[in-house]
C-alpha cells in the first residue's frame, strides 16, 4: 500500500515537475509555471472567488448527474430486461453518444434558454449514454446460472432483480457512473463556455480575455482535482456496497 | 432422523415409493434440436438416483425440468403426487459451477435460499450457521467464494441447498469441477448424507464409477433423442463399507457393463 502511495507521489511529482519545466523554458507564451499556476489557484480561494464559481458550476453538474444517474440506470434495468424495449429505447442512446454536442448546443439553448435547464441538459446528454448503455448491456449479460439459481430457490421477480441481477450488473454499472461523471464534467464545463460564462467556466474565459494565464490554468487544474476526487469517492462508495464483486469473482 | 437405510437396501428388490415421477417427458429446443424424447423415469423416495450418459444426451435438461425451471414440450413430472408447475420448496437445487453470489460471504450464500423464502435474519443466519458446519466449514462463515477451493465452494451450493430442508435434493454434476482427491471425499460423505437425511436424491453424472458408486439407483440414458435405455440397481453395494464398495465384485461388474452398453455411443 505504501510503495502504491510513494508511486502515486513520484508520478504526481513528475508530471508537476515537467510543467515547471515546461513554464520556466516557456514553450509558449501562455503556459505558466506549475507554482505560478499553484500560486494563482491560491489566490483564488483566498478572496473566495474560486468557491463562488464552483456555487455555480456545480448546480447543473450535480443535478445534471443525479437525473442521468437515476434514470439512466433505470432505463439500462429496462432496456436490459426486455429486448423489446431495448429495441425501442438502445438506438436513442446510441446516437446521443456519437452525436458532437457542441453542434447541439445552439439547438438546446433556442428551446431552452441560456440559464440553467439548457446547462442540465447538456450534462446529461454527455452522461446518460454511457451510463444507460452500461447498465442494459450488464444487466443484459448476468450470468444464467445465478438467475437460475434464484429462481429455482424461489426468488420472486423482484428478488432476482434486486438481489442477483443489480448485485451482479454493479461493477459495470459502477464503471458507468465513473464514465459518465467524468463526461458530465467535461458537459458542465463546455456548456459554461459554449451558453453562457459562468463559475469555472468564466474564470477561464476571463482571465484568458486578460491574459491572467496562471489563473486560467489554476481553474482548469482545480476541475480536474474535483472530478479526480469525485471518481474516487464513487469507487469508495462501490466498495462499501459491494465488497466480495471489487475483490473478485468466484469463477475466476 | 433416519435408520432407513438398512432397511432400503434390503428391500432393494421391491418397488419402493416414487417421491419424484417423470412421465413421457419430451423437449425440443427452438423445433430443432430433441434433447429428450418420451422419456420415463420413477425417483424413489429416500433414495439416491443417477442419471448417467455420454455428454449431450440431455441429462440436465431432464434435471432442469424436474426443477421447473424449463418447461417440457409434452410430458408431465410429479413430485410427491402434485405436478410440477415451476419451481418448488420440495426441491432444491446444487448447481455443476455452484451459482454462488460472489458478493456475498459464505453465510449469505448458505442463507439465501431461506432469504428468498422470507426467513427473518437471525433465524436463517442460525440455520445457515448449523449447515455450515455440517458441511465442515466452520470458519468460513465471512470467507468469499473467490477465496475458497473449488472443494469448498461446492461444500457452501450443497449447504445452501440443504438450508432449505426440501425433500428432493437435485444435484447437476456437482463433483465434476473439483480436483479427485475431493471428489472421492465428495462421494463418501454424499453416501453418509443419504444415509442420513431422509431425502431423494438425483445425480446427473457422466462418470460410470461415481454413479455405481454412490447409487441406490442408475438410470442410463442414451443420447440423441435422449431415453432410458437402463434402470440397474445395485443389491449389496449400500450395505458395504465406503471403502469396500471399489473392490467388491458388484461394483466392478457393474462398472464394465455400463460402459458395455455406452461405448459405443461415445465418440
Amino acid at each position: 500500500m505504501n510503495r502504491a502511495l510513494g508511486l502515486k507521489l513520484l508520478s504526481a511529482a513528475l508530471v508537476f515537475g515537467a510543467w515547471e519545466i515546461a513554464g520556466r523554458i516557456p514553450v509558449s507564451y501562455g503556459f505558466p509555471t506549475f507554482l505560478e499556476s499553484m500560486w494563482a489557484l491560491i489566490a483564488l480561494m483566498l478572496d473566495g472567488s474560486l468557491f463562488l464559481a464552483y456555487v455555480d458550476t456545480l448546480r447543473p453538474l450535480i443535478i445534471g448527474l443525479i437525473i442521468s444517474a437515476f434514470i439512466g440506470i433505470a432505463l439500462g434495468l429496462w432496456i436490459g430486461l426486455s429486448s423489446w424495449f431495448d429495441w425501442l429505447v438502445s438506438p436513442i442512446f446510441i446516437v446521443m453518444q456519437a452525436a458532437p454536442l457542441a453542434a447541439l448546443i445552439p439547438l438546446l439553448v433556442m428551446v431552452y434558454g441560456i440559464g440553467l435547464t439548457s446547462k442540465v441538459f447538456v450534462v446529461c446528454i454527455m452522461a446518460m449514454p454511457v451510463i444507460v448503455l452500461n447498465t442494459a448491456g450488464a444487466v443484459r449479460n448476468t450470468p444464467t446460472n445465478l438467475k437460475e439459481m434464484g429462481y429455482s430457490f424461489l426468488g420472486s421477480e423482484r428478488d432476482i432483480i434486486l438481489k442477483v441481477i443489480i448485485p451482479s450488473a454493479s461493477p459495470i454499472i459502477f464503471s458507468g457512473l465513473r464514465l459518465g461523471t467524468s463526461a458530465g464534467f467535461i458537459g458542465a464545463i463546455l456548456s459554461e463556455l459554449k451558453i453562457t460564462p459562468t463559475g469555472v467556466g468564466d474564470i477561464i474565459t476571463f482571465s484568458r480575455s486578460i491574459a491572467d494565464y496562471p489563473s486560467m490554468y489554476a481553474a482548469i487544474f482545480s476541475i480536474i482535482l474535483l472530478a479526480v476526487i469525485f471518481l474516487n469517492l464513487l469507487e469508495m462508495i462501490e466498495k462499501t456496497l459491494f465488497e466480495g464483486n471489487v475483490r473478485g469473482y468466484a469463477s475466476d | 432422523m433416519a435408520t432407513h437405510q438398512t432397511e432400503s437396501s434390503a428391500l432393494a428388490d421391491e418397488v419402493p415409493v416414487s417421491a419424484v415421477s417423470a412421465r413421457n417427458i419430451s423437449k425440443t429446443y427452438g423445433g430443432e434440436v430433441e434433447a429428450l424424447r418420451n422419456l420415463s423415469l420413477e425417483f424413489p423416495r429416500g433414495q439416491l438416483t443417477s442419471v448417467l450418459g455420454p455428454s449431450g444426451c440431455g441429462k440436465t435438461t431432464l434435471l432442469k425440468i424436474i426443477a421447473g425451471l424449463l418447461e417440457p414440450t409434452s410430458g408431465e413430472v410429479e413430485v410427491n403426487g402434485k405436478p410440477v408447475t415451476g419451481p418448488g420448496p420440495d426441491r432444491a437445487f446444487v448447481f455443476q459451477d455452484f451459482a454462488l453470489l460472489p458478493w456475498a460471504n459464505v453465510l449469505r450464500n448458505v442463507s439465501f435460499g431461506l432469504e428468498l423464502r422470507g426467513v427473518t435474519k437471525t433465524e436463517r443466519e442460525g440455520i445457515a450457521e448449523k449447515y455450515i458446519g455440517n458441511v465442515g466449514l466452520s470458519g468460513f462463515e465471512k470467507s468469499f467464494p473467490h477465496e475458497l477451493s473449488g472443494g469448498m465452494r461446492q461444500r457452501v451450493g450443497l449447504a445452501r441447498a440443504l438450508a432449505v430442508d426440501s425433500q428432493v435434493l437435485l444435484m447437476d454434476e456437482p463433483f465434476s469441477a473439483v480436483d479427485e482427491q475431493t471428489r472421492r471425499k465428495f462421494q463418501e460423505d454424499l453416501l453418509s448424507l443419504v444415509s442420513k437425511e431422509n431425502k431423494t436424491f438425483i445425480f446427473v453424472t457422466h462418470s460410470i464409477e461415481e454413479a455405481v458408486y454412490v447409487s441406490d439407483q442408475v438410470a442410463i440414458l442414451l443420447p440423441r433423442p435422449s431415453r432410458v435405455h437402463e434402470v440397474l440397481r445395485p443389491k449389496m453395494l449400500r450395505s458395504k463399507g465406503v471403502s469396500d464398495i471399489r473392490r467388491d465384485p458388484e461394483y466392478l461388474d457393474m462398472v464394465d457393463r455400463i460402459w458395455a452398453s455406452l461405448r459405443s455411443y461415445v465418440e
